[in-house]
């Protein structure tokens, strides 16, 4: 019985936060499976240094891939790089996190081991000793459970479903340092999106504003709901606002943007489409703000509030910095 | 420059799943091009129409009725079109290996995917087309720029964009954006009927991936108005703390 891989994702050196989800829905891979959990993590020269953490929750073995072609993501040279740590390693299941990092990865690693790929999963089993996974089809509307008939059994896991659970113990650090190829294509610029320290995909709380919002001009009371959120949340938006130009289409939230699973999700002035809900529909938490009593956002939403967003979001702003930081 | 655009018949994201068994009846469902496609498409006519030179073709695996999505394609403006015939499977692998030997027999340094389909929604065809073909490969691509030898490609990554260059030949897939889909026009509806189509049977590669059981979305259970107006706050965040400890 082979191990478990967690390929864990860094940003300029840091562990990115939802690496530790993927560890620990490793963990429970090889719960099921027996096998120890190992973590890898590739980066330029003296991560190492950062990678003790992943133990924490849950890697027994965290192998540090150290090279400066590493520093930054760079498609051919880490799958090459990933695909011969799993050969070496001899894993039953390896798993990814289905950021866009990891739906750009995990495709190739797994074209490279001549294995199948289960994207963006949102629960994994592992009875009678195979693998399966289940995952959204049909934008959301149906389920399926996928019985993956290859070893290693490779998963991308949608971020915040699984949650990170943290130990009471360490892992142990063995770096390397690979055997690199040539890259194929060159990140000529990096953009970072205004204002947000994690992107809607990833964040714990999603804050989303729809054509109810009237003008761009109104986003600051958002924005505001989203600083005294704290730096866990992220702003979204319904495709009519990005289509009208009002937000940059990296934070549409729907079939035809992005798919999100956060603790909580906050809809305002979005009527509730099957395209967007199609994108939001497995968050833990919905509110949904709207005036319309009759607007579908209320068929999914856990809480809500019907009434103008003009008035109700600066009482909401209000009541959280209140609750989060006693005023 | 000839481009390849490899396409798939979906349901209609309006239709409504009827699940039979582990697959959904398709009886009454209107059959689209997956959206994302739709935007390759645009995004390869807009290149051969802006250099004046190059063909664009569509490739699809599916059964019969995968040759209504092809026509589509070629009334917006594809010069030729390409069905294998077989049964698609969930394994994005699978179908990756059943379109190489067909794309290696095309002069085409561009190949261009949706970065996911609408009803699988896999996002991973591309990117294993690309790694089979030993190909460069830029996933998410938003915006491109064709130039001498290479493509300059804007792509979506968590937390911002990216301005990415690679060489031809040149897999991209590609996510909403610059390519608003154009409709077709009637001229292009009638001249669609005259353009090459042609058949065969797909070599198709067994799947490793087994639908075992499908169903519908958990219930979310019964929600609740809270309340109206800003006087509904206070209760709505105690609720959000005590009840759903999302906060
Ligand atoms: C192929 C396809 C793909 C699509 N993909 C997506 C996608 O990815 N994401 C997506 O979101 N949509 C998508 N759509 C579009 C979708 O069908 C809807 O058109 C869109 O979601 C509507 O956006 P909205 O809710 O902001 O606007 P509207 O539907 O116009 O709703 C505005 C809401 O705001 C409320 N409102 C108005 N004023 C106020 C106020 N003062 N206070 C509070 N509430 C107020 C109204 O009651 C209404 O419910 C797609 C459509 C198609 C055909
Ligand atoms: N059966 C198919 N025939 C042709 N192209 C396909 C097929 N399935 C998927 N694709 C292409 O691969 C992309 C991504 O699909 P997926 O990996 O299933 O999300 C699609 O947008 C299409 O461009």
């Amino acid at each position: 019985m082979g191990d478990i891989l967690a390929f864990a994702e860094q940003h300029e050196g840091s562990i990115r936060s939802g690496s530790y989800e993927v560890v620990s829905a490793a963990a429970q891979v090889a719960a099921g499976l027996g096998g120890a959990t190992h973590a890898l993590l590739l980066g330029s020269p003296g991560l190492s240094g950062a990678a003790g953490r992943l133990g924490a929750y849950g890697a027994d073995v965290i192998r540090v891939a150290e090279h400066e072609a590493l520093a930054s993501y760079s498609p051919e040279v880490y799958a090459a790089t990933v695909a011969d740590a799993v050969r070496e390693g001899g894993y039953t299941a390896v798993v990814f996190a289905a950021t866009s990092q990891g739906k750009d990865l995990a495709p190739r690693v797994a074209a490279l081991l001549d294995v199948p790929l289960a994207s963006d999963v949102t629960g994994i089993g592992t009875d009678g000793g195979g693998v399966t996974a289940r995952r959204p089809v049909y934008a959301g509307k149906a389920f399926v459970r996928l019985a993956i008939d290859a070893t290693p059994a490779i998963l991308s896991i949608r971020p915040n479903v699984f949650g990170a659970s943290e130990r009471a113990a360490a892992g142990t650090i063995e770096s390397f340092t690979p055997d690199v190829t040539e890259p194929k294509s060159r990140v000529v610029e990096r953009k970072a999106a205004e204002g947000a320290s994690v992107d809607v995909a990833e964040a714990s709380i999603v804050v989303s504003g729809g054509r109810g919002m009237r003008d761009p001009e109104n986003w600051n009371l958002l924005e505001d709901l989203r600083e005294a959120l704290g730096p866990e949340a992220a702003l979204g938006a319904s495709r009519a606002v990005v289509d009208a130009g009002w937000r940059p289409h990296g934070e549409q939230v729907g079939q035809t943007g992005k798919t999100v699973a956060p603790k909580l999700y906050i809809a305002v002035g979005i009527s509730g489409a099957i395209q967007h809900l199609a994108g939001m529909r497995t968050s833990q938490t919905i509110v949904a703000v709207n005036k319309d009593p009759d607007a579908p956002i209320f068929g999914v939403a856990d809480y809500g509030i019907v009434g103008d967003a003009f008035e109700v979001l600066p009482r909401l702003t209000e009541a959280i910095k209140v609750l989060k930081h006693g005023g | 420059m000839n481009i390849t655009v490899c396409i798939k018949r979906v349901p209609d994201t309006e239709t409504r799943i009827r699940i039979e068994g582990t697959e959904i009846d398709t009886n009454g469902v209107k059959f689209v091009m997956s959206p994302y496609d739709e935007f390759a498409v645009e995004a390869a006519l807009r290149v051969t129409e802006s250099l004046g030179e190059g063909e664009v073709t569509v490739l699809t695996f599916g059964d019969d009725s995968s040759q209504e999505t092809l026509r589509a394609a070629l009334a917006m403006g594809a010069h030729r079109a390409v069905l294998l015939k077989g049964a698609v499977s969930m394994d994005g692998l699978a179908t990756a290996k059943t379109l190489v030997p067909e794309l290696e027999t095309m002069d085409a340094p561009l190949v261009l995917f949706g970065v996911k389909s609408a009803d699988d929604d896999q996002q991973q065809v591309g990117p294993m087309v690309a790694t089979l073909m030993d190909r460069a490969c830029v996933t998410a691509v938003s915006a491109f720029e064709v130039g001498e030898g290479g493509v300059r490609c804007q792509r979506e990554v968590d937390g911002g964009t990216e301005t990415v260059e690679v060489r031809t030949p040149a897999v991209l897939s590609i996510t909403k954006g610059a390519f608003e889909p154009r409709y077709a026009s009637l001229k292009g509806i009638m001249a669609a009927k005259r353009k090459p189509l042609e058949e065969k049977e797909a070599q198709a590669a067994p799947s490793r991936l087994q639908i075992e059981q499908m169903d519908y979305p958990p219930e979310r259970p019964e929600g609740r108005v809270v309340g109206e107006g800003p006087e509904a706050v206070d209760e709505l965040v105690r609720l959000l703390r005590e009840e759903a400890k999302a906060l």
